[in-house]
C-alpha cells in the first residue's frame, strides 16, 4: 500500500472512529456511513494534508475510498509541473 | 390549566454525570471546584496570566468509549462539547420518563438554554486563522451554533414539535424551563424536554472573565462574609415536564411539581443588578403559582436556591430582592447556593439549579452551601451551611432564582409532590 493510500485510509478511519483495518480501498461511503457532512469534513482534512484543492464538481463523484486516493493522486500530479517550474 | 410535573431528569455536571451521582454530591456538599490545568492550547506555557486558579469542570465525559454517553462520530465532529453534554443529559431524562412512548412526538417541545455556543471551536478556528492564515474547518459553523444541542436532541429522539434555544446569559436555562412549563400547563405542548447546556471554559473566555474582575481567586463562597467572586463552570441538566394526569396514568415517578414562573427585566444596567427587578420576578413566580392552584404561595416557601454567584454585589442585591419579595418571611426561609458546588455554568446554571431544587424537594433535604464558614450578617438570610438540613415542616414550595447580566431575571417555583 502506498503512502497516499495509507494516509487516506487513516483519515477515513479516524473520522468515523474506526480502525484502519476496517477501511478498504473498495469501501464505499455508504458502507462506511459517510454522509454529506462527513464528506465535506473528509475533503477538508484531505486538502489540508496534501495541500491541494478539491474542485466542487469533483466532490460529488467521490463514492469510495479509492475515488479519494485517485483524486488526490491526480491533483498532485497536475500540480507537479507548476511546482517544478517554480 | 394543567398541573405540570417533572418525570425525568438527566445531567452532566462537575459533581456527577448521572442524577444519582449529582444527588449524592449535592447532599454531601462535595464541590466540583478544583484547580485547572494552566496549559491552554495556544496559551503561554504554565502561566496563563489569570488571577484565579480554579474552575468547575465536568470529569469523565467520554462519548466515544462510555456506552451511556455514546455519540456517533458525526455528532462528535459537528457538535461542541456543550451540545454533547446537552444531548446526553436529555437522553437520560427522556429514557427515565419514558415520554417518547406516551406522547405525540410531533407535538413534544424541546426548549433549552445555551448562551455561549461552541466557544472552543470558535476560538481555535480564529486562533489558527489569525496566527497563520489557516483555513477554517467546515464544522466551525456547526460547532459554534448555540442551538446545536437543541437540534441534536430533536434528531436523536425524533421529536418534531416546538424546538428552540434561549440565550439570556446566566438565566437561559431557567427561562427555557419556565417557557416549557407554561406551554405544558396551557396545553400548547403535551410534554416537554427542557434544560440547559454550556461548556465555555476556554482560555479566551477565562481571560475575559478575569478582566471583569468578578472571579474568586480561590472558590466561590455565596453569601459569606468574606465572599470574593464567582467560579466558572460547565455542564448540562435536562428534565421532562408533562401533565400530572399523564404521569399518574402510567405510574411514572414524579420528582416534583412546577407551579410558577416569573420573569422581569431590570432595564437599568448591563452589569449592575437591581433588587427591584429580581424581587419582581420572584413575586411574579409566586403569583403565577395561583394559576396552578397554589394559595398563599409565599407562606409555603421552604427553600430558595439562590442565583448566589458569590460576588459581593450579586449576593447583596439578591438578598435585598428576597426581602422585597417575601417581606417578614424572608429571614426564616432557608437559602442555599449550589454554585458553591457546581460553579457558574452560565446558560446551563439555571437548569442545574432547577435540578438541585427538584432533588432537594424530592428528598426533603436542602443541600449546603459549600465553603462558607461565616454568613454575611448584613444580608439577614438563613443561609444553609455545613450540612444538608431538612425541608421545614409545613413548607412545600421552593424557588430557584436566576439573575442574568443585562438585568434579565427568571424565577421558577416548584412544589414537593406527595402522592
Amino acid at each position: 500500500m502506498d503512502d497516499v493510500e495509507s494516509r487516506i485510509i487513516e483519515l477515513v478511519a479516524k473520522s468515523k472512529n474506526l480502525t484502519a483495518s476496517d477501511v478498504r480501498l473498495d469501501s464505499t461511503f455508504d458502507e462506511l456511513q459517510i454522509d454529506s457532512l462527513d464528506k465535506i469534513n473528509l475533503s477538508f482534512a484531505v486538502e489540508e494534508m496534501f495541500s491541494i484543492e478539491i474542485p466542487d464538481e469533483s466532490l460529488n463523484s467521490l463514492k469510495t475510498v479509492r475515488d479519494v486516493v485517485r483524486g488526490v493522486e491526480t491533483l498532485r500530479a497536475a500540480a507537479l509541473p507548476d511546482a517544478a517550474s517554480s | 390549566m394543567k398541573r405540570v410535573v417533572v418525570t425525568g431528569l438527566g445531567c452532566i455536571t462537575p459533581i456527577g454525570n448521572t442524577v444519582e451521582q449529582f444527588r449524592d454530591s449535592l447532599n454531601a456538599g462535595c464541590s466540583g471546584i478544583a484547580p485547572f490545568d494552566p496549559n491552554f492550547p495556544g496559551g503561554p506555557p504554565a502561566d496563563p496570566g489569570l488571577r484565579f486558579k480554579t474552575t468547575a469542570k465536568v470529569k469523565g465525559f467520554d462519548p466515544v468509549h462510555n456506552a451511556d454517553q455514546h455519540l456517533t462520530s458525526g455528532v462528535i465532529v459537528s457538535a461542541d462539547t456543550s451540545a454533547q453534554f446537552g444531548i446526553v443529559a436529555a437522553r437520560q431524562a427522556a429514557a427515565e420518563s419514558g415520554l417518547l412512548l406516551h406522547h405525540d412526538l410531533t407535538a413534544i417541545a424541546i426548549i433549552t438554554g445555551c448562551a455561549c455556543g461552541g466557544r472552543a471551536a470558535d476560538e481555535e478556528a480564529n486562533r489558527q486563522l489569525y496566527t497563520r492564515n489557516a483555513r477554517v474547518p467546515p464544522t466551525a459553523i456547526l460547532r459554534t451554533m448555540a442551538s446545536s444541542g437543541t437540534s441534536n436532541i430533536a434528531i436523536e429522539l425524533g421529536i418534531t414539535g416546538t424546538v428552540l434555544n434561549i440565550a439570556t446569559a446566566c438565566a437561559s436555562g431557567t427561562h427555557a424551563i419556565g417557557l416549557a412549563f407554561h406551554m405544558v400547563r396551557a396545553g400548547i405542548a403535551p410534554a416537554a424536554i427542557a434544560g440547559g447546556y454550556e461548556a465555555p471554559l476556554t482560555f479566551g473566555f477565562l481571560r475575559a472573565w478575569d478582566s471583569m474582575r468578578v472571579v474568586s481567586p480561590t472558590s466561590c463562597r455565596p453569601f459569606a462574609l468574606d465572599r470574593d467572586g464567582m467560579t466558572l463552570g460547565e455542564g448540562a441538566a435536562m428534565m421532562v415536564l408533562e401533565p400530572l394526569d399523564a404521569a399518574l396514568a402510567r405510574g411514572a415517578h414524579i420528582y416534583a411539581e412546577i407551579v410558577g414562573f416569573g420573569m422581569s427585566a431590570d432595564a437599568h444596567h448591563i452589569t449592575q443588578p437591581r433588587a427591584e427587578g429580581a424581587g419582581l420576578a420572584m413575586r411574579r413566580a409566586l403569583a403565577d403559582a395561583a394559576l396552578s392552584g397554589i394559595d398563599e404561595a409565599a407562606r409555603r416557601v421552604g427553600y430558595i436556591n439562590a442565583h448566589g454567584t458569590g460576588t459581593p454585589t450579586n449576593d447583596a442585591v439578591e438578598a435585598a430582592a428576597i426581602h422585597q419579595a417575601l417581606g417578614d418571611l424572608a429571614p426564616r426561609i432557608p437559602v442555599g447556593a449550589t454554585k458553591s458546588l457546581t460553579g457558574h455554568s452560565i446558560g446551563a446554571a439555571g437548569a442545574i439549579e432547577a435540578l438541585a431544587t427538584i432533588l432537594a424537594l424530592d428528598a426533603g433535604s436542602l443541600p449546603p452551601t459549600a465553603g462558607v464558614t461565616e454568613v454575611d450578617p448584613g444580608l439577614n438570610l438563613d443561609v444553609i451551611i455545613g450540612e444538608a438540613r431538612p425541608l421545614p415542616q409545613n413548607k412545600d414550595l421552593a424557588l430557584s432564582n436566576s439573575l442574568a447580566f443585562g438585568g434579565l431575571n427568571a424565577v421558577l417555583a416548584f412544589r414537593r409532590y406527595v402522592s
